[in-house]
């Protein structure tokens, strides 16, 4: 994977993750357009297509749209998966999570994301060690706060 | 000094902006007291700051004074303080900062933390975007990590193995020894996925890694089969199927194992059958192994039913209602259409009907696919369908499929009339489309196809009376009206149904003339009509029009015509004296015998001070038994006024057998050389 993005109806980016070196101009240029591109697409049209030399992958859950660019060499219907996954993960955690919840938090959700990719490449294909491992790192950060409050 | 205010409240006060302008304000009055914070080297309200930041960066305000704030972060002691830096770090420090070099040590350090969740923030961190001296750097510490026992650091340190590599190749080697244990069944199941990939990217980039690993495909067919046999495993499940992630991974690293060696072939053709078999295909994630396993048998050594069993899956998942199958299914036949082309025409007429498909993406495939798949056979069904998609196709497509259609036609064109009349379908109904190369290669097409000239001259001129907006159908009309206006007038034809075009000279010069003044017509093609009116002064007998209306573009504003025009009257002036001494002379041939002749050539020659033109003849068969004649038109120029005699020879072939026939003809009346 080259790239996720997730982005509003309205065209307003919610989180972006890049997975190789791209200058910043560049990364405005390309989010700019492939909002364009996908929030151009019908409801009944395939999910993937072909954009510059990439295959771009993309869903919409509610009023978020999910989209990833993969290599030629990548399994396009494992990505939709992959991308379901990442929704899981997100409503487990959230609890029925909704775009707010992305807005509001989005440090999180990128915590979340990291945990569960790397690289573009899964780190873990079981959806309870991802969730366990994100609930550990939030308790520690809860003890350091904790600790920090002791101190002061 | 008040607090700074929390991340949230400043996402909500934000989102109340109602215009571009109060939301800039805003982020401009939040980034300045953010900077005078960062300035007091408060340690406090860092880690809050730099997430507002964050926040600010993604609605696409610029943050670059806050990188170094991450790397302050990132060394602090404070997981709360790491989990932001490093977050901060991925965001705004990517390899083309100049700071990005800044965060080794730190990351260094953290690599050998004590507790395992800040070892993974820093492993995710070089593993997203570590450029490649960093890489070099760390990436002792990284082969550390892969052999550790916690499978926690493991699985992160292989995909960060992963990264290390892609950036810098040769730091390959140093990995090798830890691999050695990675799919063994003494690990946690935890970390197979990460050590597939792993393994994947060592044998995609070097043969020598490749070779080495093959002996590990065995191990990797016992562990696919165990995935599929086991039971319900709620952990790695998805619809019912076990661990799809694993499977697909598993079959991409059989595919490159099993390429090109027979061997590694075999052993993995039972698994991949079984895969293929037994996989539950009611939801998106079963077609996903699926379609992984048809990409890995058709790129393997496998036997021809495995082959077969491949396109039969992508057969059905052409049939599929979800049109993201049907889309995967497109692709991967294309990849296949040359080594088993029989195999993928057996689907051909489901192809066919993916082109009526609504989604633009799955029409191209499918496009693309019915190309491939034309052949002698089926080129007639094929073409009707191909020009049927063309008149109703996106104008994105129509370039590419009237180029497409030229070639089929071209190669396996079922006979010439055949040919012309799918070139005259493509430039009427998607003449603007047609590309600018094609032009000229039709004129070449249609200078060869000799015994059509006349039928194709007049359909041609028809479409003109129709329809002169779409340029390369104008530009081939007009060539072929200058170069066959005589048999366009003279209203012969070939074809057993003639085209009924009444044509006069005038009519026909009223239309080229039509296309100089028109709006519609490019300077390219006003070419092409001011030098067929010139042409048609050897043709027409209306030469005195022809001479007005080349003079008054002498003094066209167009450079290209004015040149051409200029060109053309000093042509005119020159050969002034000789056009009243052009004798026309028509031949009719007649066969009388109970045998058509074929093959039928005319041939003449005359006197040195003559010039002799042959235009086309009607056709190259005189029919037995008077049933019908050739036409063909001689034009002699005697310039000298000598009496004209002519040598002429005939060949034909008569009941199987050739014939030459020479003759001289002297007795031609005075009239047509005085």
């Amino acid at each position: 994977m080259r790239f996720m993005l997730l982005f509003s109806r309205q065209g307003k980016l919610r989180l972006q993750k890049w997975y190789t070196a791209t200058a910043e101009r560049d990364k405005k240029k390309m989010v700019r357009e492939l909002m364009q591109v996908v929030l151009a697409r019908k409801p009944k049209m395939c999910s993937f297509l072909e954009w510059r030399d990439l295959k771009i992958v993309y869903k919409r859950y509610a009023s978020l749209y999910f989209c990833c660019a993969v290599e030629e060499q990548d399994n396009e219907l494992i990505t939709l998966e992959v991308i379901h996954r990442f929704v899981e993960l997100l409503d487990k955690y959230f609890g029925s999570v909704c775009e707010l919840d992305i807005i509001f938090n989005f440090e999180k959700a990128y915590f979340i994301l990291d945990e569960f990719l790397m690289g573009g490449e899964i780190q873990d294909t079981s959806k309870k060690s991802v969730l366990k491992a994100i609930e550990q790192a939030d308790l520690l950060q809860e003890v350091s706060l904790n600790l920090k409050h002791k101190m002061a | 000094m008040p607090a700074p205010i929390r991340l949230r409240e400043l996402i909500r006060t934000i989102r109340t902006a109602r215009t571009q302008a109060e939301e800039r304000e805003m982020i401009q009055k939040e980034c300045a007291a953010i900077r005078s914070s960062f300035r007091e080297e408060d340690n406090t309200y860092r880690c809050r700051n730099v997430a507002k930041l964050l926040y600010m960066h993604m609605l696409g305000y610029p943050a670059h004074f806050g990188q170094l704030e991450c790397l302050k972060l990132i060394a602090s002691q404070k997981f709360t303080d790491k989990r932001i830096g490093y977050l901060g770090a991925m965001l705004l420090l990517d390899e083309r900062q100049d700071v990005h070099l800044l965060m080794t040590n730190c990351i260094k350090n953290d690599l050998n933390h004590s507790t395992q969740y800040v070892q993974g923030l820093s492993l995710c961190t070089l593993g997203c975007m570590g450029s490649s001296e960093m890489c070099r750097d760390l990436a002792g510490e990284v082969e550390k990590l892969l052999k550790t026992s916690n499978s926690y650091l493991r699985k992160k340190a292989a995909l960060c193995a992963v990264h290390v590599i892609r950036k810098v190749p040769e730091l390959m080697e140093m990995f090798l020894p830890a691999t050695k244990n990675l799919l063994s069944e003494k690990n946690h199941g935890e970390i197979l996925h990460t050590s597939v990939v792993l393994l994947t990217e060592m044998c995609e980039r070097s043969p020598d890694m490749l070779s080495h690993f093959r002996k590990l495909v065995p191990q990797l067919v016992r562990i696919l089969k165990n995935l599929i046999m086991s039971g319900y495993s709620p952990e790695h499940d998805v619809s019912g199927i076990s661990d799809p992630f694993l499977q697909v991974r598993i079959l991409r690293l059989l595919r490159i194992l099993g390429k090109g060696d027979d061997d590694s072939s075999e052993a993995m053709n039972d698994i991949l059958a079984q895969v293929a078999t037994n996989t539950e295909t009611s939801k998106n994630v079963g077609n996903a192994i699926l379609y992984e396993t048809v990409l890995t048998i058709m790129d393997i050594k496998s036997e021809s039913g495995l082959r077969v069993l491949a396109i039969n899956i992508l057969g059905r998942f052409l049939l599929n209602n979800d049109k993201n199958i049907r889309y995967v299914a497109l692709t991967s036949l294309l990849k296949t259409v040359q080594t088993d082309h029989n195999a993928v025409q057996r689907h051909r007429s489901t192809i066919v009907d993916c082109l009526k498909d609504l989604d633009v993406s799955i029409k191209r495939r499918a496009m693309e696919l019915s190309f491939a798949l034309v052949n002698g056979n089926n080129i007639r069904g094929m073409m009707k369908e191909l020009l049927y998609f063309l008149d109703s196709c996106d104008p994105d497509f129509k370039a590419d499929c009237a180029s497409g259609i030229f070639l089929a036609a071209e190669k396996y064109a079922p006979s010439k009339r055949w040919h012309i009349d799918t070139v005259m379908r493509v430039l009427t109904t998607a003449g603007s489309y047609v590309r600018d190369d094609s032009v000229p290669n039709l004129i070449q097409l249609i200078t060869n196809s000799v015994e059509m000239h006349a039928y194709t001259v007049q359909r041609l001129y028809k479409a003109l009376l129709d329809d002169i907006s779409q340029q390369p159908l104008v530009q081939v009309a007009s060539w072929c009206i200058g170069e066959y206006g005589d048999l366009l007038v003279s209203g012969q034809c070939e074809e057993e149904e003639p085209i009924q075009v009444d044509a006069l000279e005038d009519e026909v010069l009223d239309v080229l003339e039509g296309l100089l003044v028109s709006n519609l017509s490019t300077p390219v093609t006003r070419a092409y009509s001011l030098t067929a009116i010139m042409k048609l002064s050897t043709r027409f007998s209306s030469v005195n029009r022809i001479k007005k209306v080349v003079s008054i573009y002498g003094s066209s504003i167009d450079v290209e015509l004015q040149q051409r025009a200029v060109e053309y009257n000093a042509l005119f002036k020159k050969y002034d004296h000789m056009s009243p001494n052009i004798a026309v002379i028509t031949i009719h041939a007649t066969n009388s015998t109970e045998a058509d002749m074929t093959e039928f050539v005319f041939q003449a020659a005359v006197p040195k001070t003559f010039q002799l033109q042959l235009l086309s003849p009607s056709s190259n068969v005189v029919p037995a038994l008077n049933q019908g004649s050739v036409t063909q038109v001689i034009r002699v120029l005697n310039p000298q006024k000598q009496q004209l005699r002519m040598r002429i020879k005939l060949t034909y072939t008569h009941k199987g057998s050739p014939v030459q026939d020479l003759a001289e003809v002297n007795n031609f009346p005075p009239q047509s050389w005085q």
